[in-house]
């Protein structure tokens, strides 16, 4: 793997007895280890990398150079709304006022900081449709398991606990919405979608009894598609005592202009690294933030944030029925500031604009690419749009995934590929409405001309990446026998494989 | 697309040979294709009793996680446990070497109610 990066690991660089700090002399008195750890807790063999601090800053800054992030192009991955991180959130982010602020702080000395978790409590209700918000959860699944276990205790405390032990989840659900549920305590069953992508109302009927305990949907759902049945979903999920969980991943397309809280959903989350531009991935932490209708208020978890008469912010105490903490404190308070920042910055008027430019763009997409690669679902879609490379399989023998290395050599991120599942070769494009029409354009221009490769010279895709610092990865082999850490045992050529 | 003539298919995926009391069954040529390749297989333990179409397992490639689903019946009398180390058989040699599972089954009449490579041939031209 290293040579092929063509950058040694910290180990390979490693020289005994390098190193970048020296450590002042202790100034408190010295104990034996012995007397401090026992024995089994000792171990001589532990080869750390001993290395100046050049070494270290070059490598890290060689592999960040070969990163690949929305800073630096188009950014398509389905279902994930890589949209651009406006550097205002970062400015706001690196005030002292905030960026030094002790987490421990009494709230009366950082009065700023409550404010804004006051603050994004009833923003993000608002934009749900929500009656409140906590905003502990650290991340979308977070938030997903926060949700059920709040419809949990809500039938618990109805009494019906022991006999509602069922979530449904739509059989082109997100991989964490049934998970979630199991994680939870639940059994899942799978709603199946009809041919125009949507909940099969037929099917949903015959899963309904006293058991369900709720249905977990994503709106629009993982086909890009909106569910325009939902009221008639919520209403019959209701009529037999079930509540509507929305997995808010998809908000991106209704922010401003449609609200879950108005579809009849009871619980929901945000996932604030997509909807409301704050950094993915490993420039995180996440954050998933959940908003409830009345009926769940009083088992929400503690570190809700309360105004008290003379407009000073204090958090509020859990109430007896509070299902308790699931994270530290407040939540992951430099994303939520970076998501109020986001939102204020559009304001009330313009925040619509949001989801209105990522649907025009995401048809946009539809309508140019969709001549050339099949649309799976072909009608008006929302923030995102599933094409299908089935035709393209079957006629030179080239899949989604040959497709989506090959735009890796024309300077593209991948779209999400194979998913959702229900899809045959689903490639999954996400434009976002940070994006120019030039810049969809260039897209649609690029795979067009691998679309003319795929019928002219396949051969060229099945062999892509070519441009890349390494080329197509045996991901069978790193699944089957993965090699997850250095070992000095092995020897150069068995580390390079 | 290899479809055997001497097997039964499900609309699953999955075909079943029948030899007297023994059921073996596996997932097809189509289905190892649209998996791609597989990276792990969990399959039950012996003497696990199966219903016809219940899961009995998961196969696992490098696109998605998918479940195992019996075409019969019967009790589990023996599985491949020459996949954990190589899982690639199951792309190599769906119906030979990359078999899953072996069930004793108390009716084998019931495999009739399955598709046949016809049935099953024409499944795929739908899809």
């Amino acid at each position: 793997m290293s040579k092929q990066l063509g950058e040694p690991l910290l180990f390979e660089l490693s020289r005994p007895g390098r190193k970048a700090v020296e450590l002042p002399v202790s100034d408190v008195p010295d104990a034996p280890l012995a007397d401090l750890l026992a024995a089994a807790d000792f171990r001589d063999d532990l080869p750390l990398p001993e290395l100046a601090e050049p070494d270290v800053i070059r490598h890290y800054t060689h592999l960040s150079q070969r990163n690949y992030s929305i800073d630096s192009g188009f950014y398509p991955l389905g279902s994930c709304t890589m949209k651009y991180n406006p550097k205002i959130n970062e400015e706001a982010a690196r005030l002292p006022g905030f960026a030094r602020l002790h987490p421990a702080t009494p709230p009366r000395l950082a009065q700023g900081a409550m404010r804004v978790l006051y603050d994004m409590q009833h923003i993000l209700a608002e934009i749900g449709g929500m009656d409140a918000c906590s905003l502990q959860p650290a991340a979308g699944a977070h938030g997903e398991l926060l949700g059920l276990m709040l419809i949990k205790a809500y039938h618990e405390d109805h009494g019906n606990g022991a006999i509602k032990d069922t979530i449904l989840t739509p059989d082109a659900a997100h991989g964490t919405n049934p998970a979630s549920a199991a994680r939870c305590g639940y059994r899942t069953a799978a709603v199946k979608s009809h041919s125009r992508g949507r909940v099969d109302i037929d099917h949903l009927r015959s899963l309904l009894n006293e058991r369900v305990a709720g249905i977990m949907l994503t709106n629009p759902n993982t086909l890009g598609l909106f569910e325009d049945n939902i009221d008639q979903i919520a209403e019959l999920v209701h009529g037999v005592g079930g509540l509507l969980y929305c997995d808010g991943a998809n908000m991106n397309a209704l922010v401003g202009r449609a609200r879950p809280g108005d579809m009849g959903f009871d619980v929901m989350h945000f996932n604030l690294h997509k909807t409301f531009s704050t950094p993915h991935g490993g420039g995180g932490p996440g954050s998933g933030p959940v908003a409830v209708k009345k009926a769940l208020i009083p088992y929400l978890p503690s570190g809700l944030v309360a105004k008290t008469a003379d407009g000073a912010y204090t958090f509020e105490k859990p109430g007896p029925l509070s299902i308790g903490s699931v994270a530290a404190g407040f939540g992951s308070f430099m994303v939520i500031l970076r998501a109020y920042v986001y939102i204020l910055t559009y304001g009330r008027e313009k925040i619509s604009r949001i989801a209105e430019n990522a649907v025009l763009n995401a048809n946009y997409l539809r309508m140019r690419l969709g001549k050339d690669l099949d649309v799976a679902y072909n009608e008006l879609c929302m923030h995102e749009c599933i094409f299908t490379a089935k035709r393209q399989q079957k006629a030179y023998g080239v899949k989604a995934y040959d497709i989506a290395k090959r735009l890796m050599d024309y300077g593209y991120h991948p779209p999400t590929i194979y998913f959702p599942l229900i899809v045959h070769e689903a490639l999954m494009i996400e434009p976002t409405e940070t994006e120019s029409r030039e810049t969809l354009d260039a897209f649609v221009e690029a795979m067009q001309a691998i679309l003319t490769e795929a019928r002219e010279t396949p051969e060229l895709l099945s062999a892509a990446p070519v441009t890349t610092p390494v080329r197509r990865l045996d991901e069978a082999t790193a699944a089957r026998h993965p090699c997850l850490r250095w070992s000095c045992d092995v020897s150069d050529g068995a580390n390079d494989a | 697309m290899s479809v055997p003539e001497n097997l039964r298919y499900s609309k699953s995926h999955e075909w079943v040979r029948i030899d007297g009391d023994t059921a073996t069954v596996g997932i097809t040529d189509h289905a190892q294709e649209e998996l791609g390749d597989v990276a792990l297989i969990q399959l039950p333990e012996v003497g696990r009793i199966l219903l016809a179409d219940g899961a009995f397992g998961e196969i696992e490639s490098i696109k998605a996680v998918s479940e195992l689903y019996s075409p019969v019946g019967g009790e589990v009398v023996a599985i491949n446990e020459a996949l954990e180390e190589a899982p690639e058989t199951v792309n190599n040699d769906p119906y030979g070497d990359g078999w899953l599972i072996k069930l004793k089954v108390a009716s084998p009449a019931d495999a009739d109610v399955l598709l046949d490579a016809a049935g099953y041939n024409a499944l795929l031209e739908e899809s």
